[in-house]
């Protein structure tokens, strides 16, 4: 520990800590544009110039290491002028147009002149202006007001592992831009919008859409993949206007993927906002009541054995916790099943479906092993976590597919389950290695628990990783990478099936009524069952429904997430349904009111409690195992399938900005112009 | 000076010739394991000799392949050094140094010479298109002020009349004989030394 001084007041820090967090560290805020904490150090706007005894000039806090008994003063005449003064030349060049600059009201820039800065300039040349760059569908750029931080240039190279922004030119010439313009090739790009300091990179889906202090903020959840990023939803009356990231080390530290960001411009689109019913092939508007007396009637001349339902991959715990309650107590039947095909899940213990070693184990582990999973596009946040640990500490990564750029190197193997057998019985080269390091990482994709075999292979890593002291208390080298939001909270839940195989009865057309809630994802031919779909967007389930029932997006409703490494999380109403649609659990409720005459629960307090009560129950509770997979060995090409990133569920498929995205990756490959 | 720009027209593919290839390996093997991105901009010199003077954007693709880093730091490292030329200047380029020394002196008849002969303006190539000129600062012979440069070589003390003599021979595939149009041995004062004369290696 080092002791140092800054203004007087004595603070220890660590050693290889800058004079800047020792600053932080005693209570003194130091002015910065170029510095932040997720970037390596460039020392290149100046601001955060502060005095040091014994130097005769300011120093750059940001890049100075901290030292034994250094004094450091940030309020002295001395400073003032520095401040003054860097803030003069960052301005000559900086246009004066905050009234039309998206940034306006969240930027630091502006904040940061009014504290440290001079209120003229005695700048009377022209001012520069520098043309526009093309960043992609998401980045609208604006390249006069740039400052030259690097912040992004720094961000694409590092944290997303795309190097492709950087700065040309020099001296009064220099600009940043992406390698000849082309749109960046990152899940992660918007971020570089939040880093930025100034408006010179802004957020295009939100141009001109509304001030910071127009909106209203709710911190919530977000549910585009099953990392649970903590996010902020600015939303202006009903509309949900963007979504920002805040910062949770143990899950997404500050960044979002581009996903969680813009997806949201689909919750305004193809929206359900009243009841449906199919007449000869048509929908027709009808009213709550209509709706259910035909759903109650329905229900009442159908056997209880031929009613079955769905829960979607969007739901959260509330709704799926009281459809399950439905279907068990108010229709008696267990035919109900969160999954969209039949993928093969343990459910004997919760540690066989989740992300043991944590998103934060991630920077811990010497050996990652991917079976299965193309991280890049299924948990984006979480491949960043991957990089950043093949960053810092080498992690050498393997990958039993090759699954195509993860912006980090890897090691790929030839993708066959024989493969991963041999690892597993330690004939293979890799399985030595697995047992010498100290804290190796197993994840296991979706696309491996789909094999005929995957029962098989999964117990066999189990059984490996047992065997070879990885699985303790302190470590567990078993990951699962869930892909969606709702998948852990509904196994946790118990909305999972293994009796039988709902998705082959399906095919089969063994039931007469099917539920879908929110469910879009599955695979069959509509023959003569009774669909009701229930959800927030006209999709695939909607179309194959005979009656809609309007429910609300994640944004719309309070609700419950567990994520995929179990934490669970509440997401908070952040807008309303809109028309006639309602909360997920208030249709339900009302249906089960409806045929009984008595509501499941009296309010929402009721819901969460017995939700609660049932998963403390269920952590002591062993379930058997399920019967629907061979136990023998196959030899099987394992093949990765992953959901078109940006059409991965019905929020992103009816949002315009994902088209964008989609449309400008795919320009790029015909062009050809990446290699 | 503003953003120097890449060509328009650009070829299609770029390689290393054999003797390019022997010298970018002699300087990438300089450089220790993983760390032989430091030989970019030897390298990026050697394409610019290799091609007419210019560095195309097909070589900025081939370096970075070869160095195996992103195309966008070599990009980087050719818009930031002036010396590097990002779109075509002939076979022979000129440049005339025009910074104060060779401006007394007369820098602005050089350029007078270059605007005639070759081009009217700086970075347009002559007729035949073999040939450009540019005004550059300090080329750090100011004793023969004034001076230009013709790829390699310089030729000092020069006046008009001199200049487009140099400029014709270049024109007409000729390489004049480079140094001082004075007579003067490297940059000894006129009509022999005045000091040191006793000393023989002075």
């Amino acid at each position: 520990m080092l002791k140092l001084k800054v203004n007087e007041i004595e603070v220890e820090v660590e050693e290889g800590l800058t004079v800047l967090q020792a600053c932080e560290k005693a209570g003194v805020e130091i002015p910065r544009f170029c510095y932040h904490e997720k970037l390596s150090i460039a020392g290149n706007c100046r601001m955060c110039l502060v005095e040091m005894e014994k130097s005769p000039k300011p120093i750059a806090s940001c890049a100075m290491p901290a030292a034994e008994g250094m004094n450091i003063k940030t309020n002295t005449a001395l400073v003032e002028k520095a401040r003054k003064g860097v803030m003069e030349f960052l301005l000559a060049n900086h246009p004066l147009d905050c009234p039309v600059c998206d940034q306006g009201g969240e930027c630091d820039l502006q904040d940061q002149s009014m504290y440290y800065g001079v209120d003229k300039s005695r700048f009377k040349e022209n001012k520069r202006s520098v043309p526009e760059k093309n960043m992609g569908p998401l980045i609208k750029t604006q390249m006069t007001r740039c400052i030259h931080c690097t912040r992004c240039v720094r961000f694409a190279t590092e944290v997303a592992g795309v190097p492709e922004l950087g700065a040309i030119g020099r001296g009064e010439d220099m600009q940043i831009t992406t390698y000849l313009e082309q749109s960046m090739q990152s899940e992660l790009s918007a971020n570089v919008v939040d880093l930025c300091p100034v408006g010179a990179l802004t957020s295009k889906p939100y141009v001109f859409e509304a001030r910071p202090w127009e909106l209203k903020k709710t911190e919530t959840i977000d549910v585009m993949d099953a990392i649970g990023s903590n996010v902020r939803v600015d939303t202006y009356d009903w509309e949900v206007k963007r979504v920002l990231p805040i910062i949770n080390e143990d899950i997404n530290e500050e960044w979002i993927s581009d996903k969680t960001r813009y997806a949201c411009d689909g919750l305004l689109h193809q929206r359900l906002d009243t009841p449906f019913i199919k007449y000869n092939g048509k929908f027709e508007k009808a009213s709550w009541d209509e709706v259910y007396k035909i759903i109650k009637s329905k229900f009442e001349n159908t056997s209880k054995e031929k009613i079955c339902g769905f829960v979607g991959d969007l739901s959260n715990m509330e709704t799926g916790y009281i459809f399950k309650e439905f279907l068990d107590r108010t229709i008696d039947t267990k035919n109900y099943d969160s999954r969209s095909d039949n993928r093969f899940i343990n459910t004997s213990k919760r540690e066989n479906y989740l992300f043991n070693s944590s998103i934060n184990g991630i920077e811990e582990a010497d050996l990652i092993l991917l079976v299965g999973a193309n991280p890049r596009y299924e948990a984006t946040i979480l491949n960043a976590r991957i990089r950043k640990a093949y960053l810092n500490n080498n992690t050498k990564i393997i990958s039993l597919n090759d699954v195509d750029d993860l912006t980090y190197p890897y090691k790929s193997l030839d993708g066959k389950t024989q493969t991963l057998n041999n690892i597993l019985e330690g004939t293979h080269e890799i399985s030595k290695e697995i047992i010498n390091s100290k804290k190796p990482l197993i994840i296991i994709g979706e696309s491996l628990l789909r094999l005929e075999s995957s029962e098989f292979l999964f117990n066999k890593t189990k059984e490996f990783l047992l065997k070879n002291n990885k699985i303790s208390d302190e470590w567990n080298s078993l990951n699962v990478l869930s892909t969606d939001a709702a998948t852990v909270g509904s196994i946790d839940l118990g909305i999972i099936n293994n009796e039988n195989n709902l998705f082959s009865d399906l095919k089969e057309h063994k039931f007469d009524i099917v539920y879908l809630l929110g469910q879009d994802n599955l695979e069959f031919d509509k023959k003569d069952e009774f669909i009701i779909y229930q959800g927030s967007h006209g999709d695939k389930g909607a179309e194959s429904a005979d009656i809609i029932l309007p429910g609300a997006a994640y944004t719309e409703q309070d609700g419950y997430f567990t994520n995929l490494e179990g934490k669970i999380q509440k997401a908070y109403k952040a807008s309303y349904p809109p028309g006639e649609a309602k909360e997920d659990w208030q249709i339900i409720n009302e249906l089960a009111e409806f045929m009984n005459n008595r509501k499941l629960f009296n309010d929402k307090d009721e819901l969460d409690s017995s939700m609660f009560n049932y998963l403390n129950l269920q952590k002591e509770k062993q379930v058997k195992d399920q019967k629907n997979f061979p136990k023998e060995f196959q030899n099987e090409n394992l093949i990765i399938k992953v959901k078109d990133y940006y059409f991965s569920n019905v929020i992103a498929r009816s949002s315009k900005t994902m088209v964008d995205c989609n449309n400008s990756k795919l320009n790029l490959k015909s062009t050809g112009t990446e290699g | 000076m503003s953003l120097r720009r890449p060509a328009k027209d650009q070829p299609e593919s770029f390689k290393f010739n054999a003797s390019s290839l022997e010298a970018a390996n002699v300087i990438v093997a300089k450089y220790p394991e993983g760390k032989q991105q430091s030989a970019v901009m030897a390298l990026l010199y050697i394409a610019q000799k290799q091609n007419n003077n210019w560095i195309p954007l097909a070589a900025m693709k081939y370096i970075a392949k070869f160095l195996d880093m992103p195309y966008i730091k070599v990009y980087e490292v050719a818009t930031f050094y002036t010396m590097y030329n990002l779109a075509p200047v002939g076979k022979y380029f000129v440049q005339v140094c025009t910074t104060t020394p060779c401006m007394i002196r007369g820098a602005n008849q050089l350029v007078e010479a270059c605007k005639e002969k070759i081009s009217e303006n700086e970075f347009q190539l002559s007729d035949d298109k073999s040939c450009s000129w540019t005004e550059v600062e300090c080329l750090g012979a100011c004793v023969n002020a004034p001076m230009m440069q013709i790829n390699d070589d310089y030729y000092e003390d020069l006046n008009k009349q001199k200049t487009l003599d140099i400029l014709d021979k270049i024109l007409n595939g000729e390489t004049p004989k480079p140094g001082s149009y004075r007579g003067r041995v490297n940059n000894e004062p006129e009509n022999n030394r005045k000091t040191l004369v006793d000393l023989k290696n002075a």
